[in-house]
């Protein structure tokens, strides 16, 4: 998930940082999609832990979420300077010193798999390696300054969770678990290039590669609507599989039909006109894809409810 | 230039100890946990432990021979 804010504790420049800042080096709002997902991954998998492992899972995938995060702005302190949107952020605001984040990012990963390995299962700690290695060597250190597709590979750094958290509960890896990385990541790139198309010029200045970059605004905008409409059929058909059913489907089909138009509305404007509108429809989508996921989620988390299960025998919904 | 005892300094480090003290506080209480948790689902551990009881240890069960 992308990070917009950028207010931290004010501490720019002091060498000593406080709390706070080492906080803001482990991306607490990304790590609020992380615990978020991971935790509907743990509870509707059809293995229940006990409630302590559970809450021990998440708050190591977290972690690590963390850890991955604090590597990022560890390696990316150049471009994050550069940049409006990360100009604040503890390293390149003189805050916190790189390698504090570099130690913080590498003790942080080594403690949450160790810890995750101990409380879940070997799968889960390995996944959860795995994503760390993903996010901070595949994404932060190759893939964001060599191509444009940089976000569409690197999503799935994002997309791992809710599958750790499967792998926490089940110790193996199903077609549920894997429906729910499809979510995060075919849903990764248009929402970060809604945010691209309204913050061009960070990226620009960073000289990271980005599509809007790279490419233009115009096929920028055409990837958006191709990347939304192939999100589409992977939304709807999870509705149809052991962790799906008839709130969900409900649910994501009026937030795909929202996205959908959303992401038509961004495809037939021009420049010139998101321009005179500072880009209002281009920020609504954002907005909107982050409810989107979000409530996709939720609809999951809920279908694992006896009530859900009550209404879909009800209907007679036969997912 | 001398530190005033009220210093910025001093309120940062004071809140950055308090942060590392709980949250090794909390990391304390988290395995704490764990270890009761896993305690209570380990009944398969009784065959190993402190002195060992091959009768709990299923490993080691020979096959009751059948008429």
């Amino acid at each position: 998930m992308s990070d917009i804010r950028a207010d931290f504790t004010g501490q720019a420049g002091t060498g000593d940082a406080g709390f706070g800042d080492y906080v803001q080096l482990l991306k607490p709002r990304v790590m609020s999609l992380v615990v978020f997902t991971a935790m509907v991954g743990l509870l509707v998998a059809p293995v229940g832990l006990h409630p302590i492992e559970t809450l021990a899972a998440i708050i190591f995938i977290a972690l690590g979420g963390g850890a991955s995060g604090a590597l990022n702005m560890w390696w990316d302190a150049d471009i994050d300077a550069v940049m409006r949107r990360t100009a604040k952020r503890p390293v390149p605001s003189g805050a916190v010193q790189a390698g504090e984040a570099l130690a913080l990012g590498l003790g942080l990963s080594g403690i949450s798999v160790v810890m995750l390995g101990l409380a879940t299962n070997l799968l889960a700690a390995g996944l959860l390696a795995f994503t760390i290695f993903f996010y901070a060597v595949i994404y932060t250190m190759w893939l964001k300054r060599a191509t444009p597709q940089n976000i569409v590979i690197g999503g799935a750094a994002g997309a791992f969770p809710p599958m750790i958290g499967w792998a926490a509960a089940t110790g193996s890896i199903s077609l549920e678990s894997v429906l729910m990385f499809a979510l995060i990541f075919m849903w990764t790139p248009p929402h970060f290039w809604a945010l691209a198309l309204f913050m061009n010029d960070d990226y620009d200045k960073a000289k990271v590669p980005m599509l809007t970059v790279t490419h233009g605004r115009r096929a920028t905008r055409a990837h958006i609507l191709v990347y939304t409409v192939a999100l589409v059929p992977v939304a709807l058909g999870t509705a149809f599989t052991a962790i799906g059913g008839p709130i969900y489907l409900a649910v994501s089909l009026v937030l795909n039909a929202l996205f959908l138009l959303g992401a038509w509305r961004i495809w037939r404007r021009d420049e010139d006109t998101a321009r005179a509108d500072h880009y209002a429809v281009e920020k609504s989508v954002f907005k909107l894809s982050l409810a989107w996921l979000f409530l996709h989620f939720t609809a999951i988390l809920i279908e694992a409810t006896p009530w859900a299960h009550a209404l879909a025998r009800l209907i007679g919904w036969e997912g | 230039m001398a530190l005033h005892r009220e210093h910025d300094l001093h309120r940062r480090r004071w809140g950055r100890n308090l942060g590392l003290g709980l949250t090794l506080g909390a990391f304390i209480m988290l395995v704490f946990g764990l270890t009761i948790a896993k305690v209570q689902n380990g009944s398969q551990m009784q065959g190993f432990d402190h002195s060992y009881q091959p009768e709990l240890d299923s490993s080691t069960q020979t096959p009751r021979a059948t008429p």
